[in-house]
């Protein structure tokens, strides 16, 4: 099984102790971490812990790169290299303080992330490693050719960090700066992850959900994705800057390809979909490292990085036999229990003004789509009025599903106009027409799995909010982020599955899923609804139920289009009915017209000859 | 700059240029069949380079002991798989017979041959069969059972591949660099630009290499059934393609070629255990040139990145690296205008 998919089940959170059990356990650990260099502990504890933070600090990035966004990067050695590099160059021979170097390596990291990230992440997702492997390596022979940087000597003499006149020279004080840092972005992470755009990060891994959904929910994917691989670099090149300085000197080897690869596999080992899995991973293999080191030299009779064997299999075995890393094996044993929402008091998000009753809304002017020879959709005209429900039916192969992403924006048209609400629309992005107003669900549902229904619920608020990474991070969004899941509780209740809001979206039945797409559809406040294949593979009771509450919306103003199969579900439900047969428009009227009409009753069964 | 100074790089860019193209070749084939990104196949090109030069000088190469190490876990691996199953002992027995005949048979001429000195060709030879099995025996002990994981899943096993790969080139054959005797002494001088005999064979063994890469993908139902295989491979299988064996051929082509690269880069350079690496990588930006798809694109981005080389390295010697691989940027830029479609995979 792939890598991503055992990642979306082993997330799965199981009742238990309270979620105030797990905070203060939280509490004593940082307690613990932060008086360990008081006490009379060998130095060799405080060295080893240094590194740990250190490398945990760069693979916190690798989680969220790797285990939500389904990215991955060789480079991020060499994105710590600028941070070491940035300050250990200012304050050796420009003699500026380590803080203005903090700040030059960051800067010059984040332009480079960057540029890589524009460069690569338009494409497929083989290009950004590939790219990262090149990038590093061009790096690695600057650092170790530029006179400036001291050749691959390096530079030394590095000056010390101080703050308000204390002085972090001394390594048991460097812990505190690591460990501090390692455990605010560890915490940061884990707060990005639960917030508006976090939401989207945790659906983009291809196989969660892909781009398709995030987008119609009107995020836009890849910037989204630049913006994961540049908080992965500024990690690293913090943690560069940290090892600049705990080290005292610089010099290219530890930045190179070899340490690229290294952090991956303490990513991998420790589990990548776990923020906490960054800290086990590089544990784990700081430890073993530095006895392979000792040991295999020893066994070999000459000196060399042999490690890197264990390391090689050790990770083909780990993707082989435990792909979600040996965090979930830990995380089995501490309590988990939904978070207490407290968002029932919480104010509405704003809502559109929504159409008046019987205007034109959606109107599509021959619209045309051909796939090379072949004509998929043939100078189709479509109007949808407010207030109406319009089902869009035809046999196999009609083109109904290709005119549905016509209008959506996901396939570009041939040829045609789509116009809504007095506007053109065609040739926009998915995101760009739903931010108009219209919203969709999935004939494939497109829920993700590892996320509460709540939490997809909210996933189309998306648009009617706006808190931004660093909002999420500091907290500042969850004024708004308790009006979002207001909005998409309120959303659940309105197709009655509020019940179900703490479940994983994953462990509902087929049914139940496509009620909550409606949901989240709903949730972005839509003027229009657009519904692909509603009742397919729905039981009779299901469907039952999704028509009534599709026509509890239409009683509340929502106007709706949808492409369906189930003729009794069409008829009893829809004002009107266009009907498409090999690409074309057989006929457009009444429910009563269409079912009378001996073309539409050929189209379906065949002619009598 | 003069001319004759611009054909001198000009001639040396496009040899090492035909190494990478070789290179990347192998990457295309491995890419197009499995979707593995297969970062080691530079250490099959250090491995053929080392254990040519092993066998110059006498001695049996490690790359004997390695092979038969890897064909004794992979019978292992099976007989395990097999005893699971409650497969009779009979077939257990033959399938071990299958896996560890040519293996062993390779490793007993190399410890028979090695001390006997015997010609070039046939050191060549037996260079070719210590490390071409080891191909489809990296396939099955890495590979198979992942095949249907994710590209960057592969990815990540392929960097673990070369993670092994390289500490045990550092075992078998030690931290010396070696430096072969041509194949052909031979020298055609025109002017100050001297073509070497090596380089022709170099030159010879690429364009055949792929052409017949090319015409065998779009020509043949054969290769267009193993393309099959890495677009959808069950319905390849649905048609009655074995996407194992589609697998292990692909990987015994790659470590084949990996071989013949290092044995014609052998005398033009020293070769270290993990020299491989980096010469993979250039064949790589080769084979990203190609968009990991196009045979004839390889070939035509590996002389671009030979000449890069070369002319970097006249300029600017000791950033000739950094010339090669900041060159990916402009590539990946007009790959962005290029591939456009695969978004959702």
């Amino acid at each position: 099984m792939a890598l991503e998919q055992r990642l979306a089940t082993a997330v799965a959170p199981r009742r238990g102790a309270s979620w105030g059990a797990r905070r203060a356990g939280f509490a004593a650990v940082v307690l613990v971490v932060a008086v360990l260099p008081l006490l009379p502990v060998p130095a060799q504890w405080i060295t080893t812990l240094n590194y740990v933070g250190l490398f945990a600090l760069v693979t916190l990035g690798l989680v969220l790169l790797t285990g939500v966004g389904g990215m991955t990067s060789f480079g991020q050695a060499a994105f710590a290299g600028i941070g070491a590099y940035a300050t250990a160059y200012l304050g050796t021979r420009l003699g500026l303080s380590p803080w203005l170097g903090l700040a030059a390596g960051l800067a010059v990291t984040a332009v480079l992330a960057l540029a890589l990230g524009w460069l690569t992440l338009r494409m497929s997702g083989h290009y950004l490693p590939l790219a990262t492997i090149a990038w590093s390596l061009a790096l690695y022979y600057t650092m170790g050719n530029l006179d400036a940087l001291g050749k691959y000597d390096g530079l030394l003499g590095v000056p010390p960090i101080e703050l308000f006149g204390f002085s972090f020279q001394e390594e048991r004080r460097m812990y505190w700066l690591i460990w501090g840092a390692a455990l605010l972005a560890a915490v940061a992470l884990v707060r990005l992850l639960d917030s508006r755009p976090g939401r989207v990060m945790r659906a983009l891994n291809p196989h969660r959900g892909g781009v398709t959904m995030p987008e119609a929910m009107g995020a836009s994917t890849f910037r989204l994705r630049v913006l994961m691989f540049v908080i992965a670099a500024l990690l690293a090149a913090l943690s560069g800057w940290l090892f600049a300085h705990l080290q005292r000197s610089v010099n290219p080897s530890p930045f190179g390809i070899k340490f690229g690869i290294e952090y991956l596999f303490m990513a991998v080992l420790g589990g990548v979909g776990s923020v906490w899995g960054a800290f086990a991973g590089a544990a784990l293999v700081k430890l073993t490292e530095d006895q392979l080191q000792a040991l295999l030299p020893a066994l070999f009779g000459t000196s060399g990085s042999y490690e890197v064997i264990v390391f090689g299999i050790v990770l083909v075995l780990v993707l082989k036999f435990a792909p979600d890393g040996l965090w979930p094996l830990v995380e089995r044993w501490l309590p988990k229990a939904p978070r207490p929402d407290a968002f029932a008091d919480a104010p509405p998000l704003q809502a559109r003004d929504k159409p008046r009753p019987g205007d034109v809304l959606l109107e599509a002017r021959a619209l045309r789509k051909a796939f090379g020879g072949l004509v998929a959709v043939n100078d189709v005209d479509l109007a949808v009025r407010a207030g109406r429900i319009v089902g869009l039916i035809g046999p196999n192969g009609a083109g109904k599903s290709t005119t549905f992403n016509l209008l959506t924006g996901v396939l570009p048209l041939t040829g045609g106009q789509v116009w809504l609400r007095g506007e053109r629309i065609d040739g926009l992005p998915s995101r760009a027409i739903a931010r108009r107003g219209v919203s969709r669900t999935f004939q494939h549902v497109k829920l993700v799995p590892d996320m509460t229904v709540l939490e997809n619920v909210a996933l189309g608020t998306y648009l009617r909010t706006h808190a931004g990474a660093l909002a999420a991070m500091a907290r500042t969004d969850r004024a708004e982020e308790r009006r979002a899941l207001h909005e998409a509780a309120r959303q659940l209740q309105r197709i009655g599955l509020e019940a179900e809001q703490h479940q994983l979206a994953g462990n509902l039945s087929l049914g139940a899923q496509r009620l909550v797409e409606i949901a989240r559809a709903l949730a972005s406040d839509p003027a229009l609804l657009l519904l692909d294949e509603p009742a397919a593979g729905l039981r009779h009771q299901e469907k039952q139920a999704l028509a009534a509450v599709l026509r509890q919306l239409k009683g509340e103003g929502l106007s709706l289009l949808l492409v369906e199969h189930d003729m009794d579900f069409v008829m009893g439900l829809t004002d009107r009915i266009v009907v498409m047969e090999f690409g074309t428009l057989l006929m457009e009227g009444e429910p009563a017209e269409v079912r009378a009409s001996p073309e539409v009753r050929a189209a379906y069964l065949g002619t009598e000859h | 700059m003069d001319l004759s100074i611009a054909g001198i790089l000009g001639l040396d860019g496009v040899t090492n240029g035909a190494i990478y193209a070789l290179v990347a070749i192998a990457l295309v084939l491995v890419f197009a069949v499995t979707r593995v990104i297969f970062v080691p196949q530079g250490e099959f090109v250090a491995y053929g380079a080392l254990t040519m030069a092993l066998l110059q000088a006498g001695r049996v190469p490690g790359t004997a002991w390695m092979l038969l190490l890897m064909a004794l876990a992979v019978a292992a691996l099976d007989a395990a798989a097999g005893w699971r199953r409650r497969q009779p002992a009979r077939a257990l027995a033959a399938q071990a017979l299958r896996t560890l005949a040519l293996p062993v048979a390779a490793t007993a001429l190399a410890v028979w041959l090695a001390p006997r000195s015997p010609s070039m060709a046939v050191q060549a030879l037996l260079t070719l069969a210590l490390v071409t099995p080891m191909g489809p025996l990296a396939y099955r002990l890495a590979y198979r059972s992942l095949a249907d994981a994710s590209v960057l899943v592969l990815l990540i096993v392929s960097v673990g591949v070369h993670f092994a790969l390289t500490g045990f080139g550092l075992v078998f054959f030690g931290a010396e660099g070696f430096r072969n005797p041509s194949f052909w002494d031979a020298r055609f001088a025109w002017g100050p630009v001297a073509l070497s005999g090596q380089a022709l064979i170099i030159f010879a063994v690429s364009v055949a290499l792929i052409v017949s890469m090319f015409l065998f993908f779009e020509r043949t139902l054969a290769g267009k059934a193993l393309r099959a295989t890495a677009i959808n491979r069950t319905g390849a299988r649905l048609m009655g393609i074995s996407t194992d064996a589609a697998g292990r051929w692909s990987f015994t082509m790659a470590a084949f070629i990996g071989a013949l690269s290092g044995l014609l880069i052998g005398p033009t350079t020293t070769v270290f255990f993990d020299s491989g690496f980096l010469i993979g990588l250039k064949g790589f930006m080769a084979a990203v040139f190609a968009g990991l798809t196009s045979f004839p694109l390889a070939l035509v981005g590996a002389v671009g990145v030979g000449l890069i080389e070369s002319f970097g390295s006249f300029w600017a010697s000791a950033f000739k690296e950094v010339i090669v691989f900041t060159a990916i940027l402009p590539v990946l830029l007009w790959r962005s205008f290029v591939d456009r479609t695969a978004e959702e995979h």
